[in-house]
């Protein structure tokens, strides 16, 4: 079995995850990717979607990430994001009122509106949230 | 001679303003607390953001994004002004105020137009008795608990008004926290984006990372550099948030402790007076007494 690779994420307010994974798979812009330990430098931008890893323990962990990029190194990944939550600390009440309240503004915003654009992506952020903490845990 | 009674008034009413001052101070330092966290926890990200931006823009090179590009003409300056929404803090917001309006009476001088942003009530108050062109305004931002997002919404608007050349460039002016004892306001310019930091430098301040500057790049590091780059504009704004509020916490507690100490003096003082009349009073007293029992026995 191969060496592990160190994972972290971190956001402006506060780094997420800081910790050794097998394998760490991440939403790409350009699709989705896996790492492995020594993987060739790579970077790239990151899409809205889920961050899954296999922690030391060999579980697997979910961590919701929206936007940023990503920086692969032969030993270690970093993740930038915008906004990060392990799955366990999504706060699903929140998420739910965040669809709500977007639904609501959709429905008002003319089409080429900053706003349609804007509650868009908050109900993107909002369904993904609820999408992840709804999978059921294996 | 103020009567007893008067001088009793007196201080118990700087009794009452030291309660407060000194409440202040320790809600003062329990927020610094928090945003000093803050502080920290947010270098990680900024000092990685900063290290892959560098390595980014060699490899894309110079002049790759209109964001990187001086104007050659700058015929209008935005200025981004942070302030605290509260007073109480000593000089705190004159100073910044005051760096705002040196800097853009010398813009003012040579033909610029200038512009501002508020962030935070005193700024804001300042451009309205000034009548100066205030663009936008966010209160209750600056020493409350604000999010990243407060900052990228700002930044976006900015590398718009850039982009579309409502501005030549954009300067933030805000308090930059030395030490508890020390803020001083500092100007940075935010678009157009400074010459950044080569790779081998932002290396040795992330010395634990073994840098290659080989990367794959997905997509190519043009457009990434072109996605990231707006980023760095919020991550300019996000920091300097973050330093004001901190700033003002630790600058109102500076002030609340003065406070309380020239509260202790003025007490002290006056309950010398209280003393001193009080004896005044009771020898005035006696001397009757004494002079009523002479009279008797005479």
């Amino acid at each position: 079995m191969a060496e592990n690779i160190k994972l972290e994420i971190v956001t402006p307010e506060k780094s997420v995850v800081s910790e050794e994974a097998k394998i760490v798979m991440a939403p790409g812009t350009l699709g989705e990717f896996g790492v492995l330990s020594g993987h060739t430098p790579f970077m790239t931008g990151l899409k809205l979607g889920t961050v899954r890893y296999v922690d030391t323990a060999g579980k697997e962990r979910f961590v919701f990430v929206s936007g940023g990029f990503a920086e692969a190194l032969p030993d270690r990944v970093t993740i930038l994001a915008e906004s990060a939550e392990r799955r366990k600390d999504i706060d699903i009440e929140r998420a739910l009122a965040a669809k709500a309240r977007a639904e609501d503004r959709l429905s008002k915003a003319g089409d080429d509106d900053v706003d349609f654009t804007r509650a868009r992506a908050a109900l993107t952020r909002a369904i993904m949230r609820i999408r992840l903490a709804e999978t059921p845990r294996v | 001679m103020a009567t007893l009674k008067e001088v009793q008034l007196k201080i118990s009413a700087v009794k009452k303003t030291k309660q407060i001052t000194k409440a202040m101070n320790m809600v003062a330092a329990s927020r610094l607390r928090g945003a000093q966290s803050r502080m920290v926890g947010f270098r990680p990200y900024a000092s990685k953001f900063e290290a892959v931006l560098g390595s980014l823009a060699q490899s894309a090179g110079e002049g790759s994004s209109p964001l990187l590009i001086a104007r050659e003409e700058i015929k209008r300056t935005h200025i981004i002004l942070c302030t605290s929404d509260r007073g109480l803090c000593g000089g705190f917001n004159t100073n910044l105020i005051e760096k705002a309006a040196d800097l853009a009476q010398e813009k003012i001088a040579k033909g610029i137009e200038v512009s501002f942003t508020a962030f935070g009530k005193k700024g804001r108050d300042w451009m309205r008795r000034e009548k100066r062109t205030m663009v936008d305004q966010h209160l209750g931002v600056v020493g409350g608990t604000f999010g990243f997002n407060v900052a990228s919404t700002s930044g976006r608007r900015m590398v718009t008004g850039f982009l579309e050349n409502e501005y030549d460039e954009v300067i933030i002016v805000y308090a930059e926290f030395l030490s508890m004892a020390r803020q001083i306001p500092v100007i940075k310019q935010v678009l157009p984006i400074p010459p950044l930091e080569k790779a081998d430098e932002a290396l040795q301040a992330d010395a634990d990372a073994p840098y290659l500057p080989e990367h794959i790049t997905e997509p190519s590091p043009e457009a990434l550099l072109g996605e990231l780059l707006p980023k760095s504009v919020d991550v300019q704004i996000y920091r300097a948030l973050l330093e004001t509020s901190t700033s003002e916490h630790a600058a109102r507690m500076m002030a609340m402790d003065n406070a309380t100490k020239a509260c202790n003096d003025i007490i002290q003082s006056l309950t010398l007076a209280y003393n001193k009349a009080r004896q005044a009073a009771i020898t005035g007293e006696l001397m009757d007494i004494v002079g009523g029992a002479e009279a008797l026995k005479g």
